[in-house]
């Protein structure tokens, strides 16, 4: 098989190398004065509306609440089945009533591969990953998030990709 | 101890003291427009936390440094891979000391508390040393960094910090035979090597810009290659030799070698604007040329004025370094060595026979080294650049990749 190399036919008449770096130069030169990118980012965040994350961004978990504050979970236990990293500790318990709610729900959030999945499932849209990046923690502890911390966020959740509306119109 | 001497020592220590600060302070300074300009030219901010405007990044990376861990990489020859840094930074910090900065003091003659009486005669020249041999001491004193890389590079025990070295070298010492033939126009032209002198002649007959404009391109263009800067930093190439000759070094061992890049490159820049743009002379008035006999605010004027001028000048020369950096890529090696070998040694051994003539014709001639000597030294550079950016220009000083064929495997 033949190896295509690409020939530059540069014009002769053209080339200069000292008059080339002198233009480069001016072009330097002018994006000295141009707008800058950089974003202050401590000062400027996303939610004063300096730069805007992508509705599905998949950040860390929020669990919604019901109107009495209690977590919308079920305890189906999907999320777990499903969860490909296994970052997700769901032990069920019941009520009198006969109604499934979680004992323990805690996801690790260093295990997680934040692929969304766990929404994805919940028959109930009631785990959700979240639009949201400041997760600093001081202690290793800290990054697994048990019910209370997830019911207790409050940043938008990410909104899934729908395959009837791709480009999310 | 005489008054005499008294002062011969005050006036020294206080012109090294505050010229060694001032380098330092410049230093860090560089660093910092490097950063900054660097950024500002490629539409970010650069370094703006620390301190006012991000001034103070530089104390914290050099603080940085000096806590971090020393590293000899096994193998290493110690004493060497000790010294390298050293050859780096002292020459780098020693150029500087024959540039004259600024227009003379009148002398003194006063009695200080604990010293006593101190006299200094004569105009105080603002040159560290007034050496006889003058930029001789700065061609020198510029070989002897590439000590300090090749050494570097020798001594680490690493194949990356060895090319680095090698091409250091190689690079080096071509380019000095380039700054040397462009140094010989200028010496030529003034007739005399101390720095002083080549000021004073520039002051009468015109800037060597436009008396030699280009030998001043063959200096500016191996000033790069002197220095390691962009275009010709292949010594450090860390695209390809990871950091080149300090690839081994570790803390305040490693921040030396930028630290003594960036004083050199002061000092290039002041030498670039010592040997063709006047110096410390300020165009358009013959005010700054007298010498003051007596202490006067006129003195002290003249005084901060042209020390002024001449950190303006230097200054932007150093933009200039820090611009190109940013504007151009990395040469080839077989480029870097065509461009020294096969375009700047002819050409600077045809502009030393032009020049040559053209100065013998006007000694003979008896033309006083005055405007008038300069306006046919002008007249006879003007085709010749003319001839350089459009003719020898073309196509032939950097040769592209050889055109290749089709290959049939």
């Amino acid at each position: 098989m033949a190896i295509g190399v690409k020939v530059m036919r540069r014009p002769e008449l053209g080339v200069s190398y000292l008059r080339a770096t002198l233009k480069g130069m001016a072009v330097t030169f002018s994006h000295f004065f141009r707008p800058k990118v950089t974003m202050q980012y401590p000062e400027q965040t996303a939610q004063e509306g300096f730069w805007s994350l992508s509705p599905r961004w998949r950040g860390t978990h929020r669990m919604l609440t019901d109107e009495q504050g209690r977590a919308k979970c079920v305890a189906c236990g999907l999320c777990p089945q499903i969860c490909p990293a296994n970052c997700i500790k769901l032990v069920p318990g019941e009520d009198e009533d006969g109604h499934r709610y979680p004992l323990i729900y805690e996801i690790d959030e260093f295990r997680c591969v934040f692929c969304g999945y766990c929404q994805e499932v919940c028959p109930e849209e009631a785990i959700h990953v979240g639009v949201h990046y400041e997760n600093a923690e001081y202690d290793r502890e800290r990054f697994v998030y048990d019910l209370e911390r997830l019911c207790a966020q409050t940043h938008p959740v990410s909104s899934l990709w729908d395959p009837a509306d791709p480009k999310g119109e | 101890m005489s008054p005499e001497l008294k002062g011969l020592l005050l006036v020294g220590t206080l012109k090294v003291v505050g010229l060694f600060v001032a380098l330092m302070v410049g230093v860090i300074l560089i660093v910092w427009v490097e950063r900054r300009g660097a950024a500002m030219l490629q539409d970010r901010l650069g370094p703006n936390r620390i301190g006012p405007f991000g001034l103070l990044q530089n104390i914290a990376d050099g603080l940085k440094n000096f806590f971090k861990e020393e590293v000899m990489p096994a193998g290493a020859d110690r004493v060497l891979f000790q010294l390298a840094p050293l050859l780096s930074f002292i020459p780098a910090f020693l150029m500087f000391a024959v540039i004259p900065y600024a227009a003379p003091l009148p002398g003194f003659d006063v009695t200080l508390p604990l010293l006593g009486r101190v006299v200094y005669a004569g105009p105080l020249v603002m040159v560290v040393a007034d050496l006889p041999v003058g930029f001789l001491f700065i061609i020198a004193f510029s070989s002897l960094a590439v000590y300090g890389i090749t050494l570097a590079g020798w001594s680490a025990n690493s194949k990356y910090a060895l090319l680095g070295g090698l091409r250091a070298s190689a690079q080096m010492v071509s380019y000095e035979i380039a700054i040397g033939l462009s140094l010989i126009v200028v010496l030529l032209i003034a007739g005399n090597v101390p720095l002083g002198e080549i000021v004073a002649f520039q002051q009468q007959a015109g800037w060597f810009v436009f008396l030699a404009t280009v030998a001043y391109l063959m200096f500016h263009v191996s000033a790069f290659a002197e220095t390691n800067r962009l275009p010709f930093d292949l010594p450090e190439a860390e695209a390809e030799l990871v950091a080149g000759y300090h690839a081994e070094y570790s803390a305040m061992k490693y921040a030396i070698y930028p630290l003594s890049e960036y004083a050199a490159l002061i000092t290039m820049s002041a030498f670039i604007t010592t040997l063709f743009f006047g110096g410390w002379d300020i165009p358009f008035t013959t005010w700054d040329e007298r010498v003051a006999t007596a202490w006067s605010l006129e003195a002290v004027l003249r005084f901060a004025l042209t020390n002024a001028v001449f950190l303006v000048k230097t200054l932007f020369f150093i933009w200039v370094f820090v611009w190109v950096r940013w504007t151009l890529p990395r040469f080839r090696y077989d480029q870097l060595m065509f461009l020294g070998w096969k375009v700047l040694l002819p050409v600077g051994l045809a502009y030393i026979v032009i020049i040559a003539t053209t100065i013998l014709l006007l000694e003979n001639a008896g033309v006083p080294h005055d405007l008038r000597y300069g306006l046919v030294l002008f007249l006879v550079n003007v085709p010749l650049v003319v001839l350089l950016l459009w003719g020898l220009d073309r196509r032939r000083v950097l040769k592209g990749t050889p055109r290749r064929v089709r290959v049939e495997a």
